[in-house]
């Protein structure tokens, strides 16, 4: 699983430096708790900036998000099963197909239905999920893959207090960095500053010169690359099948709600409360992890509708 | 003179013609095949689960991706009620509608504060979490699930008289007796929803799906309209899933609780149909069944088939099969739209 | 000389109700024409279909003499016709300056507008520029939404109901800077309900009256009871 079992961290510490007094020991199984559940949010911060992007601009939730990463870690494995090429090589070759992809899923079909009625995207995106969720079957079979990413895989850093997985830090600063570009391209860039309008309002942009079905092409375009991303260190830090998609939707989504619709920051700090949540939660009880996130979704709802940091008024 | 009305001669025909199908439905067992009552029961159990669904998304704009939350505590109320309580197990559906409202309460209650994709993925996280909990019910088999007592399947009320009445096996008989309970099930859910939505409420909710603003400006509860058929398609829904699992009679929370089978193929059969329409779901489940039948030896291809089927609707024919139909020739075998129909100037 | 924008039968309907009945105009280079026209009589309607927000048949907007009746609002835009739209329109996510450099986006080049020149017109602006659009006052946002549009350089410059809501003297301000933009070489187009006015900047004034033109005259030669019986559809 993804949760990082922390107690023989602990152990070890305890037998080099004699014994510890309990409430010790207890804190830094908290501490390192607290730390893998911050670094597993990255991971899903990943997942939910490209949906966080999308659904921010034309307020459309794409349920074959989840399915769409899936599908881009196959593309990976592929890539470097038949070229040989390193993880990191093959996403930046599957990167921009998948860009393609996405451009010409919301130009061709998505941009047909975006509006006010919630419901056809919805559908649409759903029969989507079901179509890549069986073909990704009968092609790549139901067997679990992993994209191999050698001495990397288990590499890790020790400081001190906690042991930190090299793999998870890099998921980590992977999502910090993809989410500070994402928001200077949003705040600083002409295409972002299109993004914004369109947003507002897609007629008085259109006005403005701006073709809004260009925008909404060029912003699910760069949700995949995001997607990409996203696919590599899922593919690398985990088994994956065809049938896993909808969860990480789940968790993706949930992320992007905690987080307030149209911040990223946000996103990333949502991904980092279902992380932590899980991670707590897996060390309470193992069985709990999921249904901890879940929880915590649901609280934070309940208590703030809007999620915790809301920039744009839906 | 003149006087409203919503019968058209389609739907006097098709009034008596569904007469006719019942009665036909209720004694076909007599000289069926075993296949085709099993056939049946899928399609009747889908066509239900469809036409519920239909009712809160596309009656009442309520887009629920948390259906199967209702499908499955159903079952699982109702293997609670056979295996901890030595329920037999068709009483013991009932269980299964009791528990599928009350899970529904707070689900509304919870779901009912988000609007659109906010509230489809907000059920869709309730219907998660209900699975996970339901997972961590050890007597009932956990994660990995459970059967139904061979004890408790072999003398189901019923069944003993039925075998005799046709001179079969048990188990026959068994599948005879979960395909009445479907087609009951069926009959009186539509008959139900065909009802509401002739009657004011069934205004009330298209006023609040049309917007919920303006329904409350002209005096509509919107609140109320919502709860009410929210609660009572999740009762429905969660009668059907009990149902379909006294017939499976072996249940885990991954299908039991599998967001594929219990929602999304049964949003694709509205859809294919005809989303807002009685007709629509009686259409889309005949369109499911014969992929399936079609391409049973290939494999999920039909599913991919089904997914993209779906999509192509919605782009191309956004109200469904039976919208095509109703535009081309104008029928609707179950009109609730009301007409103004002037004496002496009627004439067509 | 051929006309910048020319409508030739122009119609328009929404879903069932038709709300323009073949109306015919024409808008010469440099040249300053009123639209008046009393609520709902169709002047936003006709704006809406020259600039693409509604498409039509090709031949019913011609520019430059060339169909373009059926193009989208940002084809027809990057021609050099912009809009300042009825109620301002101003992006809240966007800063005032942000605002201004949406509509610059597609420029064309050689012309006098700029951020700095629309500064040099609305000084306030420059002070405010960092603000959200929509934080400023409704003078001072219509100022970005017609210097929003300047900044393309357009020949040929819509705005719609611009003293909507505003208090005299901020109408005043913003008729200020029409001969400036004048002068630049636009040819212009004022929707106008504020008679007087319209009849003291224009060359020429169509009166609408739904969904038809029922006056058309250069502005000079217009008596008060044509305009009534234009506006009003009854002679007095
Ligand atoms: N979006 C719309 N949908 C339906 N009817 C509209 C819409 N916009 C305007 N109308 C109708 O079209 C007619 C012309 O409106 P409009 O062009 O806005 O008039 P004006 O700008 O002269 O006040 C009015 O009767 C108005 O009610
Ligand atoms: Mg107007």
């Amino acid at each position: 699983m993804l949760s990082h079992a922390s107690l023989p961290h602990a152990g070890g510490r305890m037998g080099r430096g004699g014994i510890l007094p309990l409430c010790e020991v207890v804190a830094m199984i908290w501490l390192d708790v607290l730390v893998q559940g911050i670094l597993l949010g990255g991971l899903y911060a990943l997942f939910a900036a490209g949906l966080s992007l999308v659904f921010g601009i034309m307020r459309l939730v794409n349920l074959a998000h989840g399915d769409l990463i899936v599908f881009a870690a196959f593309l990976i494995l592929v890539t470097v099963n038949l070229l040989g090429l390193n993880p990191f090589l093959s996403a930046l070759i599957a990167a921009p197909v998948m860009f393609a992809l996405g451009w010409a899923l919301q130009r061709f079909v998505l941009n047909r239905v975006v509006g006010k009625d919630i419901l056809p995207p919805l559908l649409i995106t759903f029969g989507l999920s079901v179509a890549l969720q069986n073909g990704m079957l009968e092609v790549f079979s139901a067997d679990s893959q992993r994209i191999r990413a050698g001495a990397l895989e288990s590499a890790s850093i020790n400081l001190g207090v906690v042991t930190i997985g090299t793999l998870p830090l890099l998921t980590f600063g992977s999502a910090v960095l993809a989410i500070f570009i994402l928001n200077r391209i949003f705040y600083t860039t002409a295409i972002g500053r299109a993004f914004r309008a369109t947003s507002d309002d897609p007629v008085t942009a259109s006005l403005m010169g701006i073709n809004p079905r260009g925008v909404f092409a060029m912003a699910t375009g760069l949700a995949m690359v995001i997607v990409t991303l996203a696919a590599l260190y899922l593919g690398m830090r985990a088994n994956f099948d065809p049938s896993i998609g909808p969860a990480r939707l789940i968790y993706a989504f949930e992320a992007v709600i905690i987080g307030g619709l149209g911040s990223l920051w946000g996103t990333l700090a949502g991904g980092a409360i279902i992380g932590i949540a899980q991670t707590v939660g897996a060390q309470i009880n193992p069985e709990w992890q999921i249904l901890a996130g879940h929880l915590a979704f649901l609280a934070v709802l309940i208590i703030r509708p809007r999620g915790l940091f809301p920039r744009a008024v839906d | 003179m003149h006087k409203v009305t919503t019968r058209t001669r389609a739907s006097t025909v098709a009034g008596l013609a569904a007469v006719a199908l019942v009665v036909l439905g209720l004694v076909l067992p007599a000289f069926a095949s075993r296949s085709l009552i099993q056939d049946l029961f899928f399609i009747l159990t889908m066509l239900t689960l469809a036409q519920l669904w239909n009712l809160i998304a596309g009656y009442g704009g309520m887009v629920s991706v948390g259906q199967q939350a209702f499908v499955g505590i159903g079952a699982y109320a109702m293997f609670a009620g056979v295996i901890l309580w030595g329920w037999d197990p068709v009483p013991a559906i009932l269980l299964g509608g009791v528990a599928a409202f009350l899970l529904a309460i707070p689900m509304a209650f919870f779901a009912f504060r988000l609007q659109g994709a906010y509230f489809a993925i907000g059920t869709w996280v309730i219907a998660e979490v209900t699975r996970l909990l339901v997972a961590q019910w050890k007597t009932l088999g956990g994660g990995t699930g459970t059967s139904l007592p061979r004890e408790a399947t072999s003398d189901i009320i019923g069944v003993a008289a039925i075998a005799e009445l046709f001179g079969i096996r048990d188990a026959a008989a068994r599948d005879i007796l979960a395909y009445w309970l479907a087609l009951a099930l069926a009959v009186g859910t539509m008959a139900a929803i065909y009802a509401l939505l002739r009657s004011r409420t069934g205004l009330a909710l298209a006023a609040v799906r049309d917007n919920d603003n303006a329904a409350r400006s002209v005096g509509v509860d919107a609140q109320r309209v919502k709860w009410l058929v929210f609660l009572s398609a999740a009762t429905m829904t969660g009668l059907v899933g009990a149902l379909i699992y006294v017939q499976t009679a072996r249940i885990s929370p991954d299908a039991a609780f599998s967001v594929t089978n219990w929602t999304a193929y049964v949003i694709f059969i509205a859809v294919i149909g005809g989303i807002g329409r009685l007709e629509g779901p009686i259409l889309g489940v005949l369109v499911f069944w014969g992929l399936q039948t079609a391409f049973a030896d290939y494999g999920s291809w039909y599913l991919l088939a089904l997914g993209l089927l779906a999509i192509v609707t919605m782009l191309f024919a956004p109200r469904g099969l039976w919208g095509l139909i109703a535009d081309r020739w104008g029928i609707a075998l179950f009109p609730i739209q009301r007409r103004l129909i002037l004496e002496g100037a009627r004439n067509g | 000389m051929t006309p910048i924008l020319e409508t030739r039968g122009l119609t328009a309907a929404y879903g069932q109700f038709k709300a323009l009945f073949g109306i015919d105009l024409a808008v010469s280079p440099g040249e300053c024409v009123a639209i008046i026209g009393a609520n709902g009589a169709g002047k936003t309607t006709l704006m809406r279909s020259i600039t693409g927000v509604l498409r039509n048949d090709p031949g019913m907007v011609l520019h430059r003499g060339e169909p373009i009746g059926d193009l989208p609002a940002d084809q027809v835009m990057q021609r050099g016709i912009a809009m300042v739209p009825e109620g301002r329109k101003l992006f809240p996510s966007l800063s005032v300056e942000e605002n201004l450099l949406i509509g610059g986006q597609v420029r064309r080049g050689g012309g006098r507008w700029s951020l700095d020149t629309i500064y040099q017109l609305f000084p306030i602006l420059k002070d405010r520029r960092h603000s959200p659009g929509t934080a400023l006052s409704g003078g001072q946002q219509q100022m970005v939404a017609i210097g929003r549009a300047l900044m393309s350089n357009p020949e040929l410059l819509l705005c719609d109901e611009v003293s909507l809501g505003l208090a005299p003297v901020v109408i005043r301000d913003i008729y200020a800077a029409l001969p400036a933009i004048r002068e630049a070489g636009a040819a212009v187009v004022i929707v106008e309900q504020d008679i007087a006015r319209a009849l003291s900047v224009a060359d020429r004034v169509y009166c609408l009256m739904e969904g038809r033109v029922t006056l058309h005259a250069p502005a000079a030669e217009i008596s008060r009871e044509a305009i009534h019986a234009a506006y009003f559809g009854e002679p007095t």
